[in-house]
């Protein structure tokens, strides 16, 4: 039996390495400068890049980032510090539904509070779904590091008579840092590859935009179209693009693990 | 959480103690007048709970808002087919015809395809890890677990178009069909494309999600639980039949069925291989149509009000879907674990 065991290991293992093996072989091989540098070329003129997706994919981040993050950070300490009781665990609870909500319909929604109003796809509303898959991650995990604090710490505070607002930002908040920073990482990556929310509210670009209100490339809508695309230069892109963006995710978790690692941060 | 302490006798209350020691602790404002900071610290408080409540209510706020958007922009496909949107198979835009049965059947076929294939594999990576791997293992291999739960949905699509399928298509195909042709699940001309190649993607990247969650369940049998199997004289593998299986049924019955809440909604590398088609074949090598796939194909294309509501319909039906399932996880899995902190919000 423990040769049935390993051999799951094994099947388990063998697709996860294919991919990856498969994925840096073909990625490496298609990048080049231009990839990096140059919005896409029409079909049929060879060359041309993903720049603009990659600084799209930044910006959509970014503005999922500004309103993702404070909110989940803020609703991870309201349930870490005034949550023991019933009504934390209906948020709780919500926020582990919320995480299950398949990203299309966050989508779905994201289109008709931010898209129809604004009466075309934008960046805003990408930006939006994208948040709103951020901070049920986000509050979850930063209650849990919060947690991790210990009491005896808060009671000093309080004994120094600092208030209690004043405690869990500078005292509590302050020793969790690097724990509350994996969690938003760790958020920020799972969002950062998601190409369905996307489809119907960035929606995609061939140019350059920085502007909120307009439609904005995406690394992962870019990856998408090219792939399912005829064309064998499409093709080699999206490989590039998929290469671009599993290095950028990588690196953002094994930054966070590395920092974790070394910071200050004692669990108790 | 540090409610009891300051109401517990042993520990002064917060007013008393301010009032002493205003001045020694510096705010941000330092050039206000004592007396005026004397009332910023005592609405601190209320201020600051206020504000992380706000926070907290988003999350509500949110759940709310889903539900609202997809009843309300849905109302129209509801009003004009009613329940038979469920049970129809005609998928006509141009004819304004919708029914989703095809796309309902293609969901569940394909989720419960990744399932067959998963729940082995998964249970058994995570028993290997949790009782026989070496310790030097399973380090890298949780490693590997979690960055596997990383790659975005669209690389495993573009991995499964320009590996697994010309796979299927050359190999595996030919050869079910030869071997299991007569059971008619294995018909048809080898595509490649269709539902057999959906149900492997899909399986490939729920394993991690229901073996890393496994891994914790079985983690959280008790010692005593093993020691006692062996003591009565069991093999290894007997005491993780009884003692390590056993005990943790629910979890893993929970941990699968989130595994099935993260396949329905799968969306991205799904559409890319599944074949869009909105059929319902007997054969596992005929294309096929997922509830999430048709949204991704059709949803910016959309034209006319009912054709949009009743994508947004299919939305709302996967949302309450999802949602059932993964409730009835986490109960599963709070059951075993206790309300322990499951790490399986990051999965």
């Amino acid at each position: 039996m423990t040769g049935v065991a390993t051999l799951t290991v094994i099947l388990v293992l063998a697709p996860l390495i294919a991919i990856f093996g498969y994925l840096v072989y073909r990625g490496i091989g298609s990048i080049n400068w231009a990839f990096l540098t140059q919005t896409p070329k029409p079909v049929g003129e060879p060359g041309g890049g993903m720049a603009n997706a990659i600084v799209g994919s930044a910006f959509i981040l970014t503005i999922a980032s500004v309103v993702g993050v404070p909110l989940g950070i803020g609703a991870g300490i309201y349930l870490a510090e005034f949550g023991r009781n019933r009504f934390g665990d209906s948020i709780r609870f919500t926020a582990d539904v919320l995480n299950g909500v398949p990203s299309i319909v966050i989508g779905i929604v994201a289109y008709s509070i931010v898209v129809l109003q604004q009466r075309h796809f934008s960046a805003l509303a990408g930006g939006v779904a994208l948040a709103i898959m951020m901070i049920p991650t986000i509050s979850r995990t930063t209650e849990e590091m919060l947690l991790l604090v210990p009491q005896a710490l808060r009671e000093a505070a309080y004994g120094l008579g600092i208030p209690r607002w004043r405690t869990a930002l500078s005292i509590t908040l302050r020793t969790a840092t690097s724990g509350v920073l994996t969690g938003v990482m760790l958020a920020f990556a799972r969002v950062a590859g998601e190409t369905a929310p996307l489809l119907f509210t960035a929606f995609g670009n061939q140019f350059w935009n920085l502007r909120t209100d307009q439609p904005t490339a995406a690394l992962p809508l870019q990856i998408f179209s090219y792939a399912i695309s005829p064309y064998d230069e499409w093709h080699r892109q999206a490989w590039a693009g998929a290469l671009v963006l599993i290095v950028l995710i990588v690196s953002a978790v094994a930054a966070v693990r590395f920092a974790v690692r070394r910071g200050s941060f004692g669990t108790p | 959480m540090a409610d009891p302490a300051l109401k517990s006798p042993h520990m002064p209350g917060p007013q008393p103690v301010e009032k002493n020691t205003l001045r020694p602790v510096p705010t941000s404002q330092t050039a206000a007048p004592p007396l005026l900071s004397t009332s910023r610290y005592e609405i601190g408080d209320p201020i600051f709970k206020l504000a992380v409540l706000a926070c907290a209510l988003t999350i509500l706020a949110l759940l709310g808002l889903i539900v609202y958007e997809l009843m309300f922009r849905s109302a129209m496909s509801w009003h004009a087919f009613g329940f038979k949107f469920f049970v129809g198979s005609n998928w006509d835009p141009v004819q304004e015809q919708f029914g989703a049965l095809p796309f309902i059947y293609g969901t569940l076929v394909s989720s419960l395809l990744a399932l067959l294939m998963a729940v082995p594999l998964a249970v058994g990576v995570a028993v290997f890890t949790t009782e026989m791997c070496p310790p030097i293992l399973r380090g890298p291999l949780s490693f590997f677990t979690e960055l596997l739960a990383a790659i975005p949905s669209v690389i495993y699509g573009l991995w499964a178009i320009f590996v697994l399928v010309p796979i299927l298509r050359t190999y595996v195909q030919p050869f079910l069909a030869r071997t299991l042709g007569w059971t008619s699940l294995f018909q048809g001309p080898p595509y490649g494309y269709g539902m057999l190649a959906a149900g492997i993607i899909l399986a490939i990247m729920i394993v991690p999600i229901i073996s890393s969650i496994t891994r914790e369940v079985l983690t959280a049998v008790p010692r005593h639980q093993r020691e006692a199997a062996l003591a009565l004289g069991a093999t290894r593998w007997e005491m993780i039949r009884v003692a390590v299986l056993r005990n943790g049924r629910a979890g893993i019955v929970g941990a699968v069925i989130l595994g099935l809440g993260r396949a329905l909604g799968e969306t991205m590398a799904v559409t890319m291989v599944i074949g869009n088609r909105p059929e319902i074949a007997k054969s596992l090598f005929a294309p096929g149509y997922t509830m999430a796939s048709v949204l991704a194909n059709e949803f910016s294309e959309a034209t006319g009000d009912v054709y949009l509501s009743a994508l947004i319909e299919i939305g709302l039906a996967l949302f309450l879907v999802t949602i059932v399932v993964n409730a009835l996880a986490r109960f599963l899995l709070w059951t075993v674990t206790r309300g322990q902190s499951m790490r399986a919000n990051l999965a």
